[in-house]
């Protein structure tokens, strides 16, 4: 009877072939050989697309978990989070609504009731997005009892408050997707205040509104806007943000 | 290696009294005594200047001057062939960079290529010391990011990604009934984040709570690094700074709370546990 094969002989004929060597670039730490060495953990850093967002070293004080509470790290991971999450959902969504077509509620009783994970997903995307209002506060409080937005971080710190308002914005324009009462109200005393914009007022509404008053255009536009628009900009904002971190000197302090 | 360069204790301890990290002081310590043992030797220290550079340049022509007789056997066979053997003199090399110069063949100042003398080494080219870009970042105590630091972010990813699920499974997302435009509700709130500014619209003319006040916020907030000069990142150097920024947000978090706690039907001040909760996700 021929010997099975042990556990160590099949993970290295798995890890020494061409197909997983192209995918691992050399110090990965799934690549075969990866040894614990200062080389070896400079390279699983510098070959791996996480270098975009961290370089090789980083200051020891950066680790400790009570400098950054990893404030800005949560906001983008709550930020993943919430376009996966929000994938999901636009599957079950249409974003129509008016009198005998409300599908976008009808939706919604779906989603909550009978669709699987649904309520589940609906609840991650909805406290989630709360969750992120929440840490992006916080980072930028963190960021100024720090002082860690003077020179060179002064515009990365502007950038930062662009990112707060459009957090602001994804879920504000969240908030009346689910199309009942709470959400059209609610929307209703935002829109109402962006009435009195000097000047341009009354055109700032009707764009915003798609028309006179809240309706099916309304709805169909903050769709737009929450999925697609707004995400677009925010993404772009984030990569000048990470990129402006690195290239200010990385995380700042110490104190 | 060559011998252990001894470390001088007296700045080791000075900088560990300072509360440098071990390592730092040790390193420092060494460079201490390497500077001390050279200066016992009567070497002078850093960069130098340039006019010291080209009289120590002068200096050492002056000193292989005597040895041009040798040059002249080498220049001998080049100048009979040309370019024979692909080696030039060094008289050839300094001619060949002066016309390159453009200054009619006549000696570079500071070229820094011996134009006589045995040594036949090429020397790229003396660097002045201004040319020299002075590093003055301080040594920093870093470590590898991998895996130090994924591994934290990793940990606060699963916690704050377990916390969301588990409070996602107890506790649903409020839906309330079908929109209806003609049905206006008796507790009408915008979300907790924009709430702040609707308990402004009770005291305010509503352009005055809704734009202005939240656009001087904005534009504030973004200058603030242009507004706070102060290069001191400490706390006790900041109070001010520290102070106005708290008071903002103590400000907001007031306004946040009473108008999600503190208002009920049209919006009235309303105590929670008379009126019960008129708040919502």
């Amino acid at each position: 009877m021929p010997k099975l094969p042990t556990f160590d002989d099949v993970k290295g004929n798995v890890q020494d072939n061409v197909i997983w060597k192209s995918i691992f670039r050399p110090g990965s730490i799934y690549r075969k050989g990866y040894r614990d060495t200062s080389r070896d953990r400079a390279l699983a850093s510098m070959n791996n697309v996480l270098y975009h967002l961290h370089p090789v070293k980083v200051k020891r004080h950066g680790l400790k978990l009570t400098y950054t509470y990893c404030l800005g790290g949560l906001s983008f991971f709550l930020f993943v989070l919430l376009t996966i999450t929000g994938i999901f959902l636009m599957f079950f969504y249409t974003p129509a609504a008016g009198a005998g077509s409300e599908i976008a509620y009808a939706n919604m009783r779906e989603i909550s009731a009978s669709i699987t994970f649904g309520n589940l997903v609906r609840n991650l995307h909805r406290w989630g997005a709360h969750a992120m209002v929440f840490t992006v506060f916080l980072h930028m409080a963190r960021v100024f009892y720090h002082g860690a937005y003077k020179p060179p971080r002064e515009f990365n710190w502007v950038v930062g408050v662009i990112l707060l308002l459009l957090t602001l914005l994804l879920s504000f324009t969240g908030y009346l997707l689910p199309w009942d009462q709470l959400a059209l109200w609610a929307v209703t005393v935002g829109t109402n205040m962006m009435g009195f914009t000097p000047v341009f007022g009354d055109q700032v509404q009707f764009v915003l509104l798609g028309g006179v008053e809240i309706g099916p255009n309304t709805l169909l536009r903050w769709y737009v806007l929450h999925v697609l628009f707004i995400p677009f900009i925010t993404v772009i904002f984030l990569a000048v943000h990470f990129w402006r971190i690195r290239k200010d000197g990385g995380i700042s302090g110490p104190l | 290696m060559s011998d252990e360069v001894q470390i001088d204790q007296e700045v080791y301890d000075r900088l560990i009294a300072e509360g440098k990290s071990e390592r730092i002081a040790r390193a420092k310590a060494k460079a201490a005594s390497v500077r001390k043992a050279k200066i016992a030797e009567g070497q002078t220290l850093g960069p130098r200047p340039a006019d010291q550079a080209a009289k120590a340049l002068s200096d050492y022509r002056e000193s292989a001057g005597g040895g041009g007789g040798v040059a002249t056997k080498t220049a001998a066979p080049a100048e009979a062939g040309g370019a024979a053997g692909g080696r030039l003199t060094p008289e050839q090399r300094a001619a060949r960079v002066a016309a390159s110069l453009g200054n009619g063949g006549k000696e570079p100042a500071s070229i820094g290529v011996p134009t006589s003398g045995a040594h036949t080494h090429r020397l790229l080219a003396l660097v002045p010391p201004a040319g020299i870009q002075q590093v003055q970042g301080k040594q920093q105590d870093k470590v590898y990011t991998w895996p130090h630091l994924l591994l934290v972010e990793f940990v606060a990813l699963l916690a704050v990604g377990s916390l969301l699920l588990i409070v996602s499974f107890f506790l649903d997302a409020p839906l309330g009934s079908l929109a209806n435009p003609n049905d206006v509700p008796a507790i009408n709130k915008a979300p907790w984040y924009f709430m702040g500014l609707q308990e402004l619209l009770a005291y305010f003319h509503p352009m005055v709570a809704g734009i202005t006040m939240p656009g001087v916020a904005v534009v504030l907030l973004m200058a603030a690094p242009y507004i706070d000069k102060n290069p001191s990142a400490k706390p006790e150097n900041r109070k001010v700074a520290n102070m106005a920024f708290t008071f903002f947000v103590v400000f907001w978090a007031v306004l946040v709370i009473i108008g999600s706690f503190l208002r009920g039907a049209g919006y009235e001040w309303v105590w929670p546990w008379v009126d019960g909760l008129g708040f919502t996700l």
